[in-house]
C-alpha cells in the first residue's frame, strides 16, 4: 500500500495518488474495479502525501498480502464459525456487547487521541457524535435485545384456522461493514453493534482516510472481542475489492453515492442485500418567524460544531426568504463569534478539514469567480494546518460545483427565495437528501413541509439530534442510500424475519384437492366472494 | 408488441408526471384504484380463466384457489387496512429533549418496476401491484412473455379500469427488460430466477435503485413418521396437493423433493401413488387438474433432468411425457445421485424426488448443506425436531404440517434470504416494502441547552456525560452547582 493514497470517501471521484507507487489496483486480478475507478496522475495534487503517515507504513505493509484469495479464506473461516451456531447464542451477543461498552469505558482516552489525530476533533464533540452515541446505542441493545430476539407472534386469519405463526429473527450471517471517515469511530461500531445484536459474524473495514481511529479500530477489536467471529481488515482500494468480491450475508456501507454504486453491482453478483447510508445536499429551510438566536446556534451545531461540517447529516444550505437573509447573517455571524472567537482559524474547538485532498477539493469549490464574490463571512484558510474558517456565502448560482456537489465541509451558502414556500421547489429540483432541516414556529408551514418534501429524515427547529433517537430509522432515500439502522432498525436490518407457521391435521378439506369439479369450483367461489368469506374459510380450512 | 426505448421512456415520463402531481397520494385514489381492481376481476373472471388455461392449462378451480382468490383476499385485506397503514406512527424520545416528538411517516417512493413470472401470472403481478398502489407509488408492470394470452389480458384490460396515467402496463420480452432496466425506477420488484436476478440487481445499482428479489430454490418437505395413519395419509394428501397442484411444480414455493427416514420410503410410495391416483386418475393426461408445462424451452429442461440413466433408473411412478400437449405426469423419484442435475438445480416441474435418511434428524444437515430454499415444509408432532428445525435451518419461511398455506397469511411476511432472494411482501409487509419510511422528529425553540454548543468547556463535557446517560438526578446537581 505503499505511497498509494486514495479517498474511499464521501465524494466525487475516487482518486488514486501514487508517489513512488509500484503497486496500484490494476494489478488487483478484480474486474469490477477497473471501470469504475477512475485514476487521476497525481499532478493535479502535486504536493499530496500519503495518507498512511510513517510509522502506520510497516503495519500498513505487512497487510498487503490481504488479497482476494486472503479475503475468501477469511470470510470461509467466519462462516464456519457462524455454522458452528456460536454467535446466535444470546450469551454470545450479550458478551460482545458488553465487552463493546467495557471498551467505550477504558479506552476513551485513546479514541479521544485516535480522532484527535485524524481530523483534531474536540474532545468533548469526540464525545458527543462519537463515543457517548455509541456508548448508548451499546446500552439500548443490551437492555432490548432480549425483547428483540423474541419470535413475533403473529394472527392467522381465518383462513387456516386451526393454526399459529411467528415471525422468528435469524442472524443473516457474515456480514460486511465498510465505515467512512468523517465520524470513524462512531460509523463503524453502530453498524458492528446492530451486526452483533443480530447474531452475525461480521468483519468491519474502517476508513484508511482517518488512519489513527482505523488502526485503533483494529487494536481495540482484537483486544475486546471474539476475533473468531468479529474482525477489522484495514485497508484502501485493493482491500475492499478484495472484500467486495466475497459472497456476504449482508453488506452495510457508509459514503459516496458513487462508491455506493459500486458495492451494490459487487453485491448483486453474489445476491446480497446491501443498507446504503450515502448523503447529499441537506438543506435547512429558515423561516423568519423564529427565535433567532436558539435557531443560529442549532444551525452552528449542525453545520461548524458537527466535524466543521464533514458530515453526511451536516446542513449543505440554507434556504431563507431575501427579506430575512440580512437578519439571518448577522445573527449566525455573532453567534459564530461567541463560540469560536474573533479568530475562527486560531480556535480548537473545530475540527480540521482531513486531509490535503479534502482541503483542495474545497477550496477549490470558492475559486470560482461565480462563488468568491459572494462569500459574506470567512473565506480565510490555512493549508499547512488544514484549518477553513466558517464561510457564509449568499446567493451563489445553482450552475456551480458547490451548489452541484455535496459540499462537505465548513461552507454554508445562503439561498434566497420570495416566500418561503418557494423553498420546497428548490429542495424538490435535487436529488433526495439525507435529512431535510426546517426552522419556524408557523405549524402550517412545518405541515406542508413534512408533506411536500421528500427526504431520509426530517428535523423540524433543531440539527443532528435525531439520529441520536433509537426509535426513529436513520437512512436515506433515493440518492442518499437505502436501508435504516439505529436502535432496533439495526437489528432488523441485520436480521432474515423468518415465517414460521404451525398447522394441525383437522380439518382437511376436500375442495382444495383435485379433482378439481364444478361443484368444488363453485363452492370456492361463493366462499371467496362476499363478506361471509371469514366464517366460510374456517369451515373449509383452506381459503 | 414491441416498446421502443421512446415508448418506455414516454410511458415512465408520464408514470413521474403523475407521482409529481401528488394525486396518488391521496387515499382516496388508492382505494378507487384497488376498487377498479375488484371490478377488473369480477367483470373478466372468464377472460382470466382462459388466459390461464391457454398459458399453463390451469383448471379454474386451481386458478382461483392460486391466482384469482389470492389477489381477492389481497385486495380486502389492502382496503380495510390502508388508513391505519398511512397513519404516522409515533415514536419515543428521550426525556433530554422535551417536548420535542418523534414519528416515522411512510411515504411512496416513486415510480416502481414490477417484473412478474410466468407460473402465476396473475398473482403474482397484482399482488405486488396492490402493494404498490396502497403505498401511494405509480407502477408500470411488465408481465412475463412466456404466459403471453395472461399478458396481452392484463395490457389490454388494466387501462379500461386503473388510472392509465398511473399504472402502466408494458409487455415484451428480454428487449424490453433491457430497455425498462436502463431507466431509473424507485423500486424494483422482480419475481423470478437468480440468474435475471443478479441483472436486475446489477443494472438497479447504476440508479442507487432498491430492489426486492423473489427468487426460489430446492424447497425441502421433511416427513416424519407418525402413530397416527390417519394423519399420515392427511399429511401425504397435502403433500401431493402441494407439488402437483399448483401449476404442476411450476412454483417456487413448491415442494421441490421429500425428506424421510428410510424404513417408510415404500409405504411412502404406495400411498402417493395411491392419492395421486385419486386426483389425478388412471390417466392423469386427460385429467383438467393438472397444469401442463409452460413451453416447450421448459418441457426440453425437463426432460433433460430425466436424461441422466441414474435418475431415469430411479423413477417409481409415472415418467411419461407427452411434448404435443406438453404434459408430464405426475412423476416420482427414488433416491436419485445427489450430484445429478435434479438434485442440484430447482426441479420447478412435476417430479418429486424422495430422499432417504437413517434418521429424520440428519434432514437438518441435509437441508444446511444447501443453499437456502424460499421454504421448508415440515410434517411431524415432534416438538423437538419443530425446534431444531426453526433455529438449526434457514429458509424464506417454515410451515409445520401443511404446505403454501403460508403464503396467504397476511400477517407473515413472504420473501427468501440468500438464493431465495430478498426483501418481503404481502399484507402490511407489501405496504411497507413499496414505501419510504420518513423519520421526522419536531424540536422546538424552548428549553436550550448550552452545553451543546462551543466554546467547549470542562462544565459542558461533564454535563453531556449525564446526559447521555440519561442522569437527570446528576443533571440538576451539577447545574445548581453541587456536583463535581
Amino acid at each position: 500500500m505503499k505511497g498509494l493514497c486514495i479517498q474511499l470517501s464521501h465524494h466525487n471521484s475516487i482518486l488514486f495518488h501514487s508517489r513512488r507507487s509500484t503497486r496500484t489496483a490494476y494489478k488487483n486480478p478484480t474486474k469490477f474495479s477497473i471501470p469504475y475507478f477512475s485514476v487521476s496522475s497525481s499532478s493535479s495534487f502535486p504536493k499530496i502525501s500519503c495518507i498512511a503517515s510513517t510509522p502506520l507504513t510497516t503495519e500498513v505493509e505487512e497487510k498487503l498480502t490481504f488479497d482476494v484469495d486472503e479475503a475468501r479464506l477469511l470470510v470461509k473461516e467466519l462462516q464456519n464459525v457462524f455454522k458452528s451456531g456460536k454467535t446466535k447464542s444470546y450469551e454470545w451477543r450479550v458478551s460482545q456487547l458488553k465487552s463493546i461498552a467495557k471498551m467505550l469505558e477504558e479506552r476513551e482516552k485513546d479514541i479521544t487521541e485516535a480522532l484527535h489525530k485524524d481530523l483534531e476533533k474536540p474532545e468533548l464533540e469526540a464525545f458527543i457524535s462519537e463515543i457517548s452515541t455509541s456508548k448508548s446505542s451499546c446500552q439500548h441493545a443490551l437492555q432490548e435485545l432480549q425483547h428483540w430476539m423474541a419470535p413475533e407472534k403473529v394472527k392467522t386469519s381465518i383462513t387456516s384456522y386451526p393454526s399459529s405463526a411467528e415471525i422468528v429473527s435469524e442472524p443473516l450471517g457474515v456480514v460486511l461493514v465498510i465505515s467512512t471517515w468523517n465520524f470513524p469511530f462512531l460509523l463503524s461500531l453502530d453498524p458492528v453493534i446492530g451486526a452483533i445484536s443480530a447474531g452475525n459474524a461480521v468483519v468491519l473495514k474502517p476508513s484508511e482516510v482517518a488512519p489513527g481511529t482505523s488502526s485503533l479500530l483494529a487494536r481495540l477489536f482484537e483486544k475486546y472481542l471474539d476475533n473468531s467471529a468479529i474482525r477489522v481488515v484495514e485497508g484502501a482500494v485493493p482491500e475492499t475489492t478484495a472484500l467486495l468480491e466475497q459472497k456476504w450475508n449482508k453488506i452495510l456501507y457508509t459514503g459516496s453515492a458513487r462508491v455506493g454504486r459500486i458495492v451494490m453491482a459487487a453485491a448483486a453478483k453474489h445476491l446480497t442485500p446491501v443498507i446504503l447510508e450515502l448523503g447529499g445536499k441537506c438543506p435547512a429551510v429558515v423561516d423568519s418567524n423564529l427565535n433567532l438566536q436558539v435557531a443560529s446556534r442549532r444551525i452552528i451545531a449542525g453545520k461548524w460544531a458537527l466535524n466543521n461540517g464533514q458530515a453526511c447529516i451536516a446542513i449543505d444550505y440554507i434556504i431563507t426568504t431575501k427579506d430575512f437573509a440580512p437578519t439571518l447573517i448577522d445573527s449566525l455571524r455573532r453567534e459564530l463569534e461567541q463560540s469560536f472567537g474573533q479568530n475562527p482559524l486560531e480556535t480548537r474547538d473545530v475540527s480540521r478539514i482531513v486531509n490535503k485532498y479534502h482541503f483542495s477539493r474545497l477550496l477549490k469549490l470558492l475559486d470560482e469567480d461565480k462563488v468568491s464574490d459572494k462569500i459574506v463571512l470567512g473565506g480565510q484558510s490555512n493549508e499547512d494546518q488544514l484549518r477553513i474558517a466558517p464561510t457564509i456565502l449568499l446567493d451563489v448560482p445553482d450552475d456551480t460545483e458547490i451548489m452541484k456537489e455535496e459540499i462537505f465541509g465548513p461552507f454554508l451558502p445562503i439561498v434566497t427565495v420570495e416566500k418561503i414556500e418557494d423553498s420546497f421547489d428548490v429542495i424538490n429540483s435535487r436529488p433526495q437528501p439525507l435529512v431535510a432541516y426546517l426552522f419556524t414556529n408557523n405549524d402550517q408551514l412545518k405541515k406542508d413541509y413534512v408533506q411536500n418534501v421528500s427526504s431520509g429524515g426530517m428535523l423540524v427547529n433543531d440539527t443532528v439530534l435525531h439520529v441520536t433517537v433509537d426509535g426513529l430509522p436513520f437512512g436515506g432515500v433515493g440518492e442518499s442510500g437505502m436501508g435504516s439502522y439505529h436502535g432496533k432498525f439495526s437489528f432488523d436490518g441485520f436480521s432474515h424475519k423468518k415465517s414460521v407457521m404451525y398447522r394441525g391435521f383437522e380439518p382437511d378439506a376436500s375442495v382444495r384437492y383435485p379433482p378439481y369439479t364444478p361443484q368444488k369450483q363453485r363452492l370456492l367461489k361463493a366462499l371467496l366472494s362476499g363478506k361471509i368469506l371469514a366464517i366460510i374459510q374456517a369451515l373449509i380450512g383452506w381459503f | 408488441m414491441i416498446f421502443s426505448m421512446e415508448a418506455v421512456e414516454e410511458s415512465l415520463a408520464e408514470a413521474r408526471q403523475t407521482l409529481r402531481s401528488g394525486q396518488t397520494r391521496s387515499v382516496a385514489w388508492r382505494k378507487k384504484q384497488l376498487r377498479a381492481l375488484f371490478e377488473l376481476i369480477h367483470d373478466n373472471e372468464e377472460k382470466i380463466f382462459k388466459a390461464l388455461d391457454d398459458d399453463l392449462g390451469k383448471h379454474p378451480t386451481e386458478a382461483y384457489r392460486d391466482e384469482i382468490g389470492v389477489v381477492i383476499k389481497s385486495l380486502d385485506y389492502s382496503l380495510s387496512n390502508i388508513e391505519k397503514w398511512v397513519a404516522p406512527k409515533k415514536s419515543s424520545v428521550p426525556m433530554l429533549f422535551f417536548p420535542a416528538k418523534g414519528e416515522v411517516i411512510p411515504e411512496p417512493l416513486g415510480v416502481i418496476l414490477i417484473f412478474s413470472c410466468w407460473n402465476f401470472p396473475f398473482s403474482l403481478a397484482l399482488d405486488p401491484l396492490i402493494g404498490a398502489i396502497s403505498a401511494g407509488n405509480t407502477v408500470i408492470l411488465k408481465p412475463s412473455d412466456q404466459a403471453p394470452a395472461c399478458s396481452s389480458f392484463l395490457a389490454n384490460t388494466i387501462p379500461l379500469y386503473l388510472d392509465c396515467k398511473a399504472i402502466k402496463v408494458i409487455e415484451g420480452g428480454a428487449e424490453t427488460c433491457e430497455r425498462l432496466l436502463q431507466q431509473k425506477w424507485e423500486k424494483i420488484f422482480f419475481t423470478g430466477s437468480a440468474r435475471v436476478g443478479q441483472i436486475v440487481m446489477t443494472a438497479a445499482a447504476k440508479h442507487l435503485t432498491p430492489v426486492v428479489l423473489e427468487l426460489g430454490g430446492k424447497c425441502p418437505t421433511i416427513l416424519d413418521s407418525f402413530s397416527n395413519p390417519r394423519d399420515f395419509k392427511v399429511a401425504i394428501k397435502r403433500i401431493v396437493g402441494g407439488k402437483w397442484g399448483p401449476c404442476s411444480g411450476q412454483a417456487c414455493i413448491g415442494i421441490d423433493y421429500l425428506l424421510v427416514e428410510e424404513k417408510l420410503a415404500s409405504t411412502l410410495i404406495d400411498l402417493l401413488k395411491k392419492i395421486i391416483k385419486r386426483f389425478y386418475g388412471e390417466n392423469p393426461k386427460e385429467s383438467k387438474s393438472v397444469a401442463r408445462i409452460v413451453n416447450k424451452h421448459h418441457f426440453a429442461r425437463l426432460r433433460n433432468l430425466l436424461k441422466d440413466p441414474l435418475v431415469a433408473a430411479s423413477i417409481v411412478h409415472g415418467g411419461s411425457l407427452d411434448e404435443d400437449s406438453l404434459f408430464i405426469e405426475p412423476t416420482i423419484l427414488l433416491d436419485p445421485p445427489l450430484h445429478s442435475e435434479i438434485m442440484t438445480e430447482e426441479i420447478f416441474g412435476p417430479f418429486l424426488p424422495i430422499i432417504t435418511l437413517k434418521n429424520i434428524q440428519e434432514s437438518i444437515e441435509f437441508i444446511n448443506s444447501r443453499p437456502k430454499p424460499l421454504a421448508i415444509y415440515a410434517f411431524t408432532k415432534d416438538e423437538t425436531l419443530k425446534k431444531r428445525i426453526i433455529s438449526e435451518t434457514s429458509s424464506g419461511s417454515v410451515t409445520f404440517n401443511d404446505v403454501m398455506i403460508q403464503f396467504l397469511c397476511e400477517t407473515l411476511p413472504f420473501g427468501g434470504v440468500d438464493q431465495s432472494g430478498f426483501g418481503r411482501y404481502h399484507g402490511k409487509y407489501s405496504f411497507d416494502t413499496f414505501s419510504h419510511e420518513k423519520a421526522i422528529m419536531q424540536g422546538s425553540f424552548f428549553p436550550e441547552i448550552e452545553a451543546r454548543y462551543p466554546p467547549w468547556t470542562a462544565f459542558k463535557l461533564k454535563f453531556i456525560r449525564l446526559a447521555y446517560r440519561l442522569n437527570y438526578f446528576g443533571l440538576v446537581l451539577l447545574l445548581l452547582g453541587l456536583k463535581r
